[in-house]
């Protein structure tokens, strides 16, 4: 008889508490229900990590989130739908606009399956979710995460039910019932979805990727962190700007810069965090500003609907990242983000969606208050594509000349268009 | 003044496994006590020693959270739904 030897490829080995270090097995729970309900963290054994991985082998991996899989909560194959690894763009054009000498974007615009960010956290959380049994998958969504959870259920063969508020932008909408789920327009902003969802986790044993599959889903956005390292010549950036809608995305960019450092992979550098929120759903920003370490919450009136979360669950740690770090955390008005999302697609050739506008207008005025350093190297992170909300900006941009297929027609039309520039 | 109260799973150890639970209450602060009068130790998941609810956890009468309402004296009236919900994350 052949015995083969199978070394266990997990390097976390459970689930704490983030509030009061309370441990868990790694099953499906999201909060500390024994003590305080405090969010539940994935605990992984770094000293195991650290022996196992170098830059050689991270290089060596595949051109996705699971070059890093050393890092990531699962136990065994993981769904590889292509997901990560998306371009780190030096920005010239956008830094000489906003009188920045070093800028990025990395731009999750492009993720695979379904352009954004959401990717990441999904392809860990149904991976996990295979892991632990589950046959069907579901999630609250303001719409990148509804798309995303549905493609990759779709890819690996789960049944989907997701839920989302019912006033999404169509290409949301689109982009998740071409999937198949049985999708849900919940009357109600987000923070009523994720209630109502939260009732349905009690009682239907599916696996909500934000709610019991939480610990493991956040997981994957640590992968922001650190292909941005690795993308920058393994070395940290000065400064970064992100969307704020939870606040879990800025924590985990945090989490997987510290553990590169931990681990060795790269040079131990302050890096100062800076958060962008739309004004018409600010509940970090305005706890930020008023120096409070607690969120009340809103109720969202923004076209940045993706981040149009009134009660978001990880703002306290997001205001304590901004603050340790002496980063900032800024809110830009509706127009300001119609604005940055032109100024990002007019410099640099990049379309993103009104999250990423947040983020670019929240930069320029950082940029323009002294709240970051020309010098610094500074990463701002685009996570969605503009094509899903085209609605944001359709009343904003240029219309096409429509002409005749005659040379005439054409060259009165370019007299015209060559007037409308310098007019 | 019958309240319906929606239990979240990791508090049905204390309910029996009930999900929902009939109970006689006049506000939210009230309510809290009446739970912890019929199921001991339940107050100290749902409040620190101050009696505060955890920051943690969301209250919601009839799908209002009760931080726009009056909080913990948010009035109840019969046939009122209250939920307790843990935080979640999105997106």
């Amino acid at each position: 008889m052949i015995v083969t030897a199978t070394l266990s490829r997990s390097t976390f080995t459970g689930l704490r508490c983030k509030e009061c270090g309370h441990p868990y097995e790694a099953g499906a729970r999201h909060v500390c229900e024994d003590v305080c309900f405090g969010p539940l963290e994935v605990v992984y054994d770094y000293e195991a990590i650290r022996n196992r991985v170098s830059r050689a082998t991270i290089e060596a991996g595949p051109a996705s989130i699971w070059r890093y899989r050393d890092f990531l909560p699962i136990e065994g194959d993981p769904i590889d739908v292509g997901t990560g690894f998306t371009p780190l763009l030096k920005a010239n054009n956008l830094a000489k606009r906003l009188g920045l000498k070093n800028l990025y974007i990395k731009n999750d615009g492009v993720n695979m399956p379904t352009l954004s960010f959401k990717d990441r956290v999904v392809s860990v959380a149904l991976t996990r979710a295979r892991e632990l049994g589950f046959t069907t998958v579901s999630c609250a969504s303001t719409g990148n995460l509804a798309n995303s959870t549905a493609a990759i259920a779709a890819h690996a063969g789960l049944d989907c039910c997701v839920f989302i508020p019912s006033d999404l932008e169509l290409g949301k909408v689109l982009g998740t019932l071409i999937y198949n789920p049985t999708l849900m327009a919940v009357k109600g902003n987000y923070d009523q979805v994720n209630r109502l969802c939260s009732e349905v986790a009690n009682t239907y044993g599916w696996g909500f990727v934000n709610i019991n599959l939480r610990p493991y889903y956040s997981e994957g956005s640590k992968t922001l962190g650190y292909e941005v390292i690795e993308q920058l010549g393994w070395q940290l950036p000065d400064h970064i700007v992100a969307p704020l809608a939870s606040g879990s995305l800025f924590t985990k960019i945090r989490k997987g810069f510290d553990e590169f450092i931990k681990v060795g992979l790269v040079d131990e550098k302050h890096v100062r965090f800076s958060g962008a929120q739309a004004e018409g759903c600010s509940p970090i920003a305005q706890a930020f500003a008023e120096g409070r370490d607690f969120i009340t919450p809103v109720k969202p009136n923004t076209i940045a609907k993706s981040i149009a979360i009134g009660n978001p669950a990880d703002g306290p740690y997001a205001i304590d990242i901004a603050n340790k770090t002496r980063g900032n955390i800024a809110a830009v008005n509706d127009t300001e983000i119609i604005e940055g999302i032109k100024l990002l697609a007019e410099t640099e050739g990049v379309f993103t969606e009104t999250a990423g506008g947040t983020t670019i207008a929240v930069l320029k005025k950082l940029v323009e208050q002294g709240k970051i350093n020309p010098d610094e190297s500074t990463v701002a992170y685009i996570t969605g594509n503009g094509l899903k909300t085209t609605e944001a900006i359709v009343d904003s941009i240029g219309a096409p000349y429509t002409i005749e297929a005659q040379l005439d027609s054409f060259n009165a039309a370019w007299q015209q268009a060559q007037a409308a520039l310098k007019g | 003044m019958a309240v319906q109260i929606l239990i979240p799973t990791p508090l049905q150890k204390f309910t029996n496994d009930e999900a929902s639970v009939d109970l006689e209450a006049t506000s939210v602060d009230a309510l809290i006590d009446a739970l912890e009068g019929r199921y001991p130790g339940i107050k100290g998941r749902l409040c620190d020693e101050g009696g505060k609810l955890r920051r943690f956890l969301n209250v919601y009468v009839n799908s209002e959270d009760i931080r726009f309402l009056d909080n913990q004296a948010t009035a109840l009236s019969d046939g009122d739904e209250v939920s307790i919900v843990p935080a979640v994350a999105g997106g």
